[in-house]
């Protein structure tokens, strides 16, 4: 049976109209293309670490380091890349090639990515400090100017989500190379029976999440003009709860980039409407536990649904 | 134009020009805040509640409201702010989770008429308000008052805050140039505390078998509790800590005083520092001129306001005092 529209990719669309249509009621004041950018801007830098996580997840594995590492690439793009443009590039270039690296030794040793991922997130945030030891550093001009450019009838946000789930879509979904990753997830010894190398694989899967994850920390810097090293250790948990909101799975190399991107701006919109509403702090991170789990257990009825079906 | 006609018109500028410039009753100020997790934080937006619910009752003010993120993150402060320029307040006031972090969003709320003053943890874009502690200078001063205590120098430990914090940095950069220009002060030790009196505790505990004799604790407050715990436990002599404020730091300080005459200094910055930028705020909304970078006065504890500060810091809390209008027009004209 084909249906226009993934089943899997419902669920996400109808928690973001959900979520769009409760804080324009709230907020008509966002109904504006000033006022969907701002409600949406920082869901960009999100929106790549959850692709970024995704490819991850992908292949079976967990990123523990997503926060630590996005910062670090922020305080390369803030501190080296305006002053040292060559060194800036070979800096962040190095990085996806370490991640590339983590991915190979993971499968060479059979290590937990849990594990390593959440050791490395230290050495990460450790080399953030010594490159950027207290906040500062400015964004390069062309990096500011792309973040905050003003494209004709869509707002730069919306412009940058439709592209990231485009590329994202058209390289893990539609190509070879991406289907072989998928691969992985599901069905690493029939992927070494076919003759291909498990480690190139996961190195390559490891290495494109690097670079999605660099470009999160270049487009958080464009964003706010600065960098910081404890900038985006929020993105880990974030990353993995956008790549779960979006219809993914943890295992079976079961995920949906599309939905990726869409999680990652539902949970920023959700932030939106929590302040909006005018909660006290005090009930915020529960709130939005609640969103969660909301949107979890319709995804549990759906999936039981179509069991019977 | 008659003669009485002249006179209304005299009177009309001279009204204009004496009183309030411009009506603040219908404006609205948010608080935007990083952090509520320990005892400075939570007296302070005590305080910004206690007076600003005093002012929006007095017709000051429309409203001023009180928005504190759930985990203390520049990105989800960010956006914070970016929501708040959208619900239409008339200025924001920024304890930040960052100096530079969120230079993006503060730029859209100045873009968009805004006005921001940030405290405490100040910002860097250009186009906010600063109302600053001069760390800096607060560092300077514990060796400035060692000095006087100690004249014959000794061996110093270093209690530091939360690493790759700019505050930890200043302190630290004041602290440092101070020994620099002592030599007969030696930093044989340092630890980071966290401002915690539980982690400075474990950190002082784990480095004090290993120096020789301390004379003197400089911290950045919130651990002096916990060192002097730290010393007691391995049974060696307490040095002079300086503290900071903090209701427990008081507490041990009173207690050994009475015991056997002990004396130090306790500094901090007030919590009601909220209040001194939400009067800014106001003043600026009211169409005063105010200087860009304004500097936040020290609230220090002595030997001789020791008692009156126990008494009137509340179990578990801090020093606090909460600034009035005169206050903050002080501060403006101090500067100017």
């Amino acid at each position: 049976m084909t249906r226009l529209i993934n089943p899997r990719l419902a669920l996400p669309v109808l928690s973001l109209v959900v979520l769009i249509v409760a804080v324009f009621w709230l907020q008509p004041r966002a109904m504006s293309y000033v006022g969907i950018n701002l409600l949406f801007n920082l869901a960009v830098p999100i929106a790549l670490a959850t692709i970024a996580q995704m490819i991850i997840i992908m292949v079976n594995d967990i990123d523990l380091s997503m926060g630590a590492f996005v910062s670090l690439a922020a305080c390369i793009t803030a501190a080296i890349l305006p002053v040292n443009p060559a060194l800036g590039v070979l800096l962040l270039a190095g990085c996806v090639l370490a991640y590339a690296a983590l991915g190979a030794l993971i499968e060479i040793r059979q290590l937990p990515a849990i594990v390593v991922t959440l050791g490395m997130s230290f050495v990460w945030g450790g080399a953030a400090v010594l490159i950027l030891p207290s906040p500062g550093g400015t964004a390069p001009g062309w990096l500011v100017w792309l973040m905050k450019s003003k494209p004709p009838l869509f707002p730069m946000a919306i412009v940058a989500s439709v592209l990231i789930a485009t590329v994202a879509h058209l390289l893990i979904m539609r190509s070879s190379f991406g289907v072989r990753l998928r691969a992985l997830g599901g069905n690493a010894r029939a992927v070494s029976r076919s003759g291909r190398s498990t480690v190139a694989l996961r190195a390559s899967a490891y290495g494109l999440a690097g670079i999605f994850a660099v470009l999160s920390g270049m487009a958080l810097v464009g964003l706010t003009t600065s960098g910081d090293a404890n900038i985006a250790l929020r993105y880990t948990l974030l990353s993995i709860a956008g790549v779960i909101l979006g219809g993914g799975e943890f295992t079976g190399g079961r995920i949906s980039p599309v939905g990726a991107v869409i999680g990652a701006l539902t949970l920023t919109l959700a932030g939106s409407f929590l302040s909006f509403l005018r909660l006290s702090p005090d009930w915020q991170i529960g709130a939005q536990g609640a969103i969660l789990i909301l949107v979890l257990a319709a995804r549990l009825l759906v999936r039981q649904a179509e069991k019977r079906a | 134009m008659t003669r009485k006609g002249l006179l209304v018109t005299a009177a009309m500028v001279l009204a204009m020009g004496g009183g309030a410039l411009a009506d603040t009753s219908g404006k609205r100020i948010a608080l935007s805040n990083n952090y509520a997790g320990n005892s400075w934080r939570q007296a302070m937006l005590e305080s910004w509640k206690r007076v600003t619910d005093k002012a929006v009752a007095d017709g000051v003010v429309g409203g001023a409201d009180a928005f504190t993120t759930a985990e203390n993150q520049a990105t989800e402060q960010a956006a914070q702010i970016q929501n708040m320029i959208l619900q239409g307040y008339d200025a924001i006031v920024i304890n930040s989770a960052s100096p530079t972090a969120l230079n993006g969003a503060i730029k859209e709320a100045c873009d968009a008429g805004i006005t921001v003053v940030s405290f405490d943890g100040v910002v860097t874009e250009p186009c906010a308000w600063r109302v600053a502690v001069d760390f800096k200078k607060m560092g300077a001063n514990e060796i400035a008052y060692l000095e006087k205590r100690l004249p014959e120098g000794g061996n110093l430990l270093e209690i530091r805050g939360l690493a790759g914090v700019s505050v930890d940095d200043q302190i630290h950069a004041g602290i440092e140039e101070a020994v620099k220009a002592n030599p007969k002060f030696k930093i044989v030790g340092s630890v980071n505390g966290d401002w915690a009196q539980d982690v400075a505790q474990k950190a002082v505990a784990g480095i004090l078998p290993s120096l020789p004799e301390i004379a003197a604790v400089v911290t950045q407050g919130g651990d002096g509790y916990g060192a002097a715990q730290a010393f007691a436990a391995a049974g060696r002599p307490t040095p002079i800590i300086i503290m900071g404020n903090r209701q427990d730091e008081l507490k041990w300080w009173g207690e050994q005083r009475a015991k056997n005459g002990y004396e130090t200094v306790s500094t901090s910055i007030a919590p009601g520092v909220s209040t001194l930028a939400f009067w800014v705020a106001q003043q600026i909304l009211d169409g005063k001129d105010v200087p860009k970078d304004l500097t936040v006065p020290f609230l220090s504890v002595t030997p001789d306001t020791l008692d009156q500060a126990l008494k009137d810091t509340p179990e578990g809390g801090v020093t606090n005092v909460d600034y009035t209008l005169e206050d903050a027009q002080k501060v403006i004209a101090g500067t100017k």
